[in-house]
Order: C-alpha cells, then structure tokens, then sequence
C-alpha cells in the first residue's frame, strides 16, 4: 500500500480533551500566612515562593520598591552580601528575587533535600537585612550604568512611553525610572519600606516540586513565627490618567535600521465579562505564530522578525497591546496594515476553519503549559493573585470552545477600534 | 536515570524513544547534523536561514505550522553553529500528525521562490534587531574574527554580513537540503506519553521510505594552536567602555571541556564567584561581569566579558582582571569552591531534566555526540574533577599567548 502523504492522519480535537487544573494542597502557618502546594513531577527539585505585597503599588518615592527587593540578598545582621550568595550556591540553590507593580517575591529553586540548610538563611532576609550603605552605592552606580545602556535600545524606550500614555506617569503601570530617581534613593527609606512590607508585611507561600512530608513543620518552625500578616494593608489608589495624544514619534538614535512599534489601549482585568472572549480574538488577531499579525506582516511581507499581540498581565488594570519590531524604511507599512487587520475583524466574520484551529491551538497549548508542578502552581499563583479560583480554569475553557464567529466581531467592533489606540514608533 | 530505547532504520534515521507517562503530551524532536560550521564562507548565515525555510512548506503539504496548531500542538527551531534542531509537542493523540509533517519535509522541500523572498527579508530584520541595531550588538562578531582564523567557528550563526543572506539562491537552498537533510544525517527522539512499538511502526510508516543520503563527511580546517595573544581596540556609539577576552579550551568530549566548565563557575557563577565578588563588589572597576564557555563541540571558547565602571580605566581593569588569572593560574581552587560548583552542576542537571521536551533535546544531543547514554553519565564526569585537574587546565588554556582581547571603547 502506498502512503498517501498529501492527507493528514486523523486527529482528535484538543478541543474535546479533558483538561483538569490539579487542585493545590492548602494549609497556613502559626501566624496566619497561608501555603499553597503542588506536589507532582519525578525529580527531587523544589520550588518555594514566597510572595509579599510591596510592589511600586506601596512606595512613596520611585524604585524604593524595587531597590528594596533587589538588596535582600546584600546584607544581614549576621551575614555579608558574598555569605549569603555563597550559602545557596554552595547547596546548589537559587535564591532570585523579583519586583512587580503589587507584589515582589523572593523565589527560591533548590534539591529537596537541601531544605532544612536554606529556610533559615531565607528567614534571616525576611527578618534582618540591614542594607549597608557601600552596597547601595555600589547597587545604585551599576544600576545607573544598565539603565543608559538600555536607554540605546529602541524597544527599552518604547515600552516605558507607551506604559506611560496608557496609565500616566503617576499611575505604578506607567511610571519608569530615572538617574536622577536612583540618586535620590536613601538607605532609611529602603529600611522603612523593608519593615512595614517585608517584615510586618503580607505574605503568601508557594511550594511545587517534590515536596518532603514535613514541609509544613518546616515551614512553621522558620516562618510561623514571624510577624507577618498582623497589620491591614493601606488601601492605596491610583488614578488613571491617560495622555490626550495618540500618536507619536520618537528619535532615539538617528543612525537606528529599525523602529519599535507599539500600538496600545487601556483594557479591564480579567473580572471583565468580555476578557476571556477578547483572548481568543486576541489569539486570532496576534497571539501566536499563526495569528493574522504574523501571517501579514511577518510570513507574507517579511518587515519583521516577529510581531505579537497580547493583553498586560496586571491585576487591576490592563492594557491590549500589540508590538514589534520592524526595518525603519517599513514601520509606517506596518503600522498600516496592523490596522487593516483590525478592519478586517470589524468587517467580516472569522471563518469556521480558522476559528477551530485557533480553539484547538489554545487548548493544546494549555495542555502543554500544565506539563509540570512549576507551571501548575505558576498557574494557580496567577489565579490566587488576582482574586480568582479554578472556576476561571474551567470557564475559560468553556469560551475557547464555544464562542462564536458572530462574539468574536462584537468585541472586534467594540475594543479594535482605530481611534482608541495610542501608536508609538522610536527609531 | 533517564530511560530510552534506541533504534535504527534502514535508512540510517536514528531513533530514540523515552516514554514518560506522566504528561499527556509527546514531543517530535528532530536534529540535523548541520550548523553554521558547515557553511561555505562566502555564503555564512546560510544554515539558519535554511532553518527558517523548513518552515515554507513540504512537496505534499503546503503549510507546516497550520495543520500542526490544528493538532493543538506547538513548533520551534534553533540553529547553532554546530547542530539544527526542530522540536513540536502536541497532545499525545496526535502523535502521528507531527510524524506526517516532519517525514514530509525530510523527503523533500517544496522549495518555494516566494518563501526564500520572505525569509530573507525576515532573517535580514533578525539580524538588524540582535546585531546591529542593539549596543555592543557586533561585539561577538568581533571577537569570533579575532579568535579564529581556520576554523568556520569564525562567523556567526546569523551570518558575516546582509549580503550573505540577501544573495542565496534557490538553487543553494536545493543543494543543502539534499546534502544535509537526510535520513542518515539526522537523528529523531520521540518522547512523553508514547509507546515504543507504536512509534517503531509510525517511524517505519512515514520516514522508512525516504531515501538515506550521503552520509555528510565533515572535513572542517581546524584552528592551529594560537601562539600569541591578540588585541583590537574599537570606538563605538555606546555609553560604556566594554572588556571581552576569550581564550582557546577544549572540544565537547575532551576532558578538559568538564574541568573548564567547573573553572567557569568558580571565576564567574555567580554572586559569590571571584570575579565578581573581587572586580565588581570590592575593587569597584566592572559594572557586571560574566564568565562562561560557548558549548562548542569543536574547540570552543572560554570568555570573560564585562562593562566598566565610568572613570576607570581600561587598563586598571585588564590588569585587575589579569591578577584573578595569574590566581587560579598560581594557587589550587579550595575544597569548599570546587564541592560548590559540584553541586551546582548536580542542581542545573536535576532542573535540565524536568521537562520533556528538554529531556528529548538532551537525547539527541548527546546521540550526536556519539552515546545518548552520556545523558545518564555526565554527572560523574564532573564528580571526578580534582583541584589539581583545575590548577593545570587553567595554566593552559588562560596563557597570555591563548588570549584574544576587545577594548570595546565609547566614543
């Protein structure tokens, strides 16, 4: 028999498949903070997260969140900067620590077995850092040095501006920082934000991996007893103010071969009834490889190397972006058929064809990034964050198989609206 | 312990197989035994954009990615200068639609005039976005110059110049396709949630019948032993003056690849590593530093790189730098730093192995190398390594006459 190669074997529709988010164990420690865990996954690794809300969301004055994040490793009571470093190394571990708008986080990467060495160094950072003058000199002169090679870069400057368009320089999703901000930095504000987030701050853990059985006493005994999740946290607010232009262009570097497009709204969080609808439109629109974005601009006419569309993961508000990066001589082409793409989902309806391939990409491909306890609990971190349980998990599953051609040009006619964008090319 | 079974069809297509029941998805991973090393000097950059055109469609399908999302599954490639390497994961019931694509353009291209026009322009934009357009973006294209002289490791995988991509002809797209990308030269892993008898019958099914090939005969110039160190200075339009130096180590399975590999991590792994702790936290003269090795399969590279503190001067720095050297040159490392950089590495391989698809990477890696089973077997090679293996390794790869330097000066 010979094969036919031109017709494709049979498939099942990963529509079809049954996805099941695996649910987390959950318990809290003496003091109130609570644990949420995952334990899959053949090899004896550990991740443990340990999550705080003191993003920029909490500071007074630019980058003291950030600063004050980045130093926990620079310093304890007990224990010099290259101690610390050589303590988790040493054990073959990674401590890394990250700064985002509402929470930061301490991540720590480890054998299982090496537990019992390495919570109490962490717990020492939660409880003792003292921030040493010579280490914030040296963190603020390195700092200023990185930001002014990044200043060169076309796509660096075009983020911060379009944030700030969308949000407002005032607003922690639209501000950026400068060397000025990091001169002005002060070691007792780093100490204050320190102590009223870190310390008496609120805090929520996260464990996957292969956990060991006493990984709650471990837990308790290291962080049960530290004053966490004691106080209310301030009830901050920002409002969002918006700029009155829209469009604009930027020189950064007059000898620059390309242009970094943005092309943004503001959009809602994920509460809004019509965010996991505007998901897949968004999918079909820019969000994979086969997305019309990428079939145009990149597959058919070649002026870039990629170009993406996406909703900002942010908790209160976010934005719908669309960005890439283009040859100079081609950015105003490519800003021009971004929006005939927008046209042509406003116009027309999207075909049953596309339409199930697009379903049956985003389900396989939540498929594959449930494939492992690191992606599972990253997953439900997302979810606890934002205020949501696995009823989004199944409900957004239940949109990417049922919405129609018909939905998907409502919200089309409704958000890709031309004169709602703000459009910003920086050569 | 990863576990796999190996086989070989009549046409030379090596096959693994690791079965891991725990995913519900499989992975399709094919390598091809071709990098930019094998490309023709006057044609660089040719093997990746190649890549790219795997993409352009098959003699019976037209289209590669849309039926493979329609199979709710997802692509990606990589090029290096030694290897090519094309992976999809899909559900695990869909296995034989990444079967069909991957035999299909393993029997032949559609060699399609309007995709090689596309992806030139793509690939031009790819290389304008990393290599031009970005501070210290031709830096590697410098040093690659600088460092080799016979060997093809001497240019990038994206390519010398724009021209060289712009200028490739259909007909060299034909020439490549046939001279590399055959059954023989090529080695596929099909791993997750499969079955070993299965896959034996799909992969007679869809590749038994395409013809072997030539097995590719690699004749590569190899670089003579460098004999005196080298230096280029160079003005550019960025904010800081930059330091690279690299030097000439051992190829992937010599031994002293591993002891390099462990020297790195001691000079540079790090926030507790020597360099850092010594250049950038207590002397003050390197904003950031970083050392590591390429990975080479061939004779690699060692390198140290880093930007300066504004106001230092670019000799304080080399000579500070010169001083750690003359160190790890002079004195054994400590117990305590080769039992760390020891654990680390038993940590990276643990973290490595968690994913399939990177498990199914490894395979075939390692497969090219000559043993898959090294993949169970590389752990040991570093338990070995003694503070004396490191004293000498780095006496003879860290000699000034090895040593190729870049004052990569803000104008």
């Amino acid at each position: 028999m010979t094969l036919n190669r031109k017709s494709a074997p049979e498939i099942v529709d990963a529509v079809n498949m049954k996805l099941q988010l695996k649910p987390y164990e959950h318990f809290t420690l003496d003091n109130g903070v609570p644990v949420y865990t995952i334990d899959a996954g053949a090899q004896e690794v550990l991740l443990v997260e340990w999550v705080f809300y003191a993003g920029n969301w909490y500071e007074e004055k630019n980058i003291v969140a950030a600063t004050t994040n980045f130093m926990l490793k620079n310093g304890t009571a007990k224990r010099k900067a290259f101690a610390i470093n050589e303590h988790f190394e040493f054990h073959g571990a990674y401590l890394n620590r990250s700064c985002y708008n509402e929470t930061a986080t301490i991540t720590l990467h480890c054998l299982a077995k090496k537990l019992p060495e390495l919570l109490p160094v962490v717990a020492e950072l939660m409880t003792e850092c003292i921030f040493p003058e010579e280490e914030l000199a040296i963190y603020k002169q390195n700092q200023k040095q990185r930001l002014e090679v990044n200043l060169k870069k076309c796509d660096f400057i075009a983020n911060r501006l379009i944030d700030e368009y969308i949000y407002g320089f005032h607003h922690p999703y639209g501000k950026y920082t400068s060397t000025l901000d990091y001169e002005q930095l002060q070691r007792d504000e780093l100490m204050e934000f320190y102590k009223r987030f870190y310390k008496e701050g609120k805090c929520l853990v996260f464990v996957a991996g292969k956990p060991p059985a006493d990984i709650a006493e471990q837990l308790n005994k290291n962080f049960g007893h530290l004053t966490l999740n004691g106080k209310v946290m301030p009830e901050i607010t920002y409002n969002i103010a918006t700029a009155e232009t829209k469009k604009y262009n930027v020189i950064n570097d007059a000898e620059g071969v390309q242009g970094a497009i943005r092309i943004g709204r503001p959009f809602f969080n994920r509460h809004h009834p019509d965010f996991q609808k505007v998901q897949v439109l968004n999918n079909i629109f820019g969000g994979f490889f086969g997305s019309r974005l990428m079939s145009n601009i990149r597959e058919d006419k070649g002026y870039t190397y990629g170009i993406h569309s996406y909703l900002q993961n942010h908790i209160h508000n976010s934005a719908w972006m669309i960005s890439t990066e283009a040859g100079r001589d081609v950015c105003e082409a490519t800003v021009e058929e971004v929006y005939k793409e927008m046209n042509i989902l406003r116009e027309e309806l999207v075909d049953d064809e596309e339409l199930d391939l697009v379903r049956n990409y985003m389900i396989g491909s939540l498929l594959g990034d449930l494939d492992g306890p690191f992606q599972i609990i990253a997953r439900w971190k997302n979810y606890i964050l934002n205020g949501l349980t696995d009823e989004y998990f199944y409900s957004s599953i239940k949109t990417v198989q049922s919405v129609t051609p018909e939905e998907i040009q409502t919200l089309a006619k409704k958000y890709l609206v031309p004169e709602e964008f703000y459009e910003l090319v920086v050569v | 312990m990863i576990h796999y079974n190996r086989f070989v069809l009549d046409n030379g297509l090596r096959v693994l197989v690791h079965e891991d029941h725990s995913t519900p998805m499989a992975v399709l991973n094919i390598l091809y035994d071709v990098g930019a090393r094998d490309e023709n000097p006057a044609q660089t950059g040719f093997a990746h954009l190649f890549e790219h055109l795997m993409f352009g469609g098959s003699v019976n399908i037209p289209d590669y990615d849309e039926p493979l999302q329609r199979a709710g599954g997802e692509n990606n490639a990589y090029t290096t200068n030694d290897l090519t390497n094309y992976y999809c994961q899909l559900p695990a019931e869909n296995l034989e639609t990444a079967f069909w694509l991957e035999s299909d353009r393993m029997l032949s291209l559609a060699f399609s005039e309007k995709s090689l026009a596309v992806q030139k322009k793509v690939v031009c934009e790819e290389f304008k976005e990393h290599y031009i357009n970005k501070p210290y973006g031709d830096v590697w294209h410098k040093m690659r110059e600088l460092a080799y002289k016979t060997h093809p490791y001497r240019w990038q995988t994206i390519g010398k110049e724009l021209s060289h991509i712009e200028n490739a002809h259909i007909d060299d797209v034909k020439n490549f396709f046939f001279k590399h990308y055959r059954p023989v030269n090529a080695i596929m892993v099909v791993a997750g949630h499969v079955d070993l008898e299965n896959v034996k019958r799909l992969a007679e099914k869809w590749f038994g019948s395409i013809p072997m090939g030539d097995k590719y005969d690699r004749k590569l110039p190899q670089e003579p032993r460098q004999t005196e160190a080298r230096h280029s200075d160079i003005y550019a339009n960025v904010p800081l003056d930059a330091f690279v130096r690299t030097w000439h180590m051992d190829a992937r399975l010599q031994k002293g690849y591993y002891v390099m590999d462990l020297a790195t991590e001691i000079l540079g792994g790090g926030g507790s590593s020597r360099l850092f702790q010594s250049l950038v936290k207590e002397k003050q003269l390197f904003s950031n530093l970083d050392c590591y090795h390429f990975g080479s399969t061939d004779k690699g590279l060692v390198a140290i790189e880093g930007k300066l503190v504004k106001g230092v001067k670019m000799e304080d720095a080399a000579h500070a730098l010169d001083e750690e050297i003359e160190k790890i040159q002079a004195n054994k490392v400590s117990d305590l730093e080769l039992q760390k950089v020891k654990n680390k590495t038993e940590s990276v391989i643990s973290f490595e192995d968690m994913g399939v698809m990177s498990r199914a990477n490894s395979l075939a890696m390692y497969e090219l190398l000559g043993d898959a089973e090294m993949m169970n077997t590389e752990l040991e090679r570093y338990h070995e390594i003694t503070t004396e293996e490191i004293l000498q390794e780095c006496k003879e790869v860290f000699r000034k006459d090895n040593s190729n330097t870049l004052f990569y000066y803000s104008k």
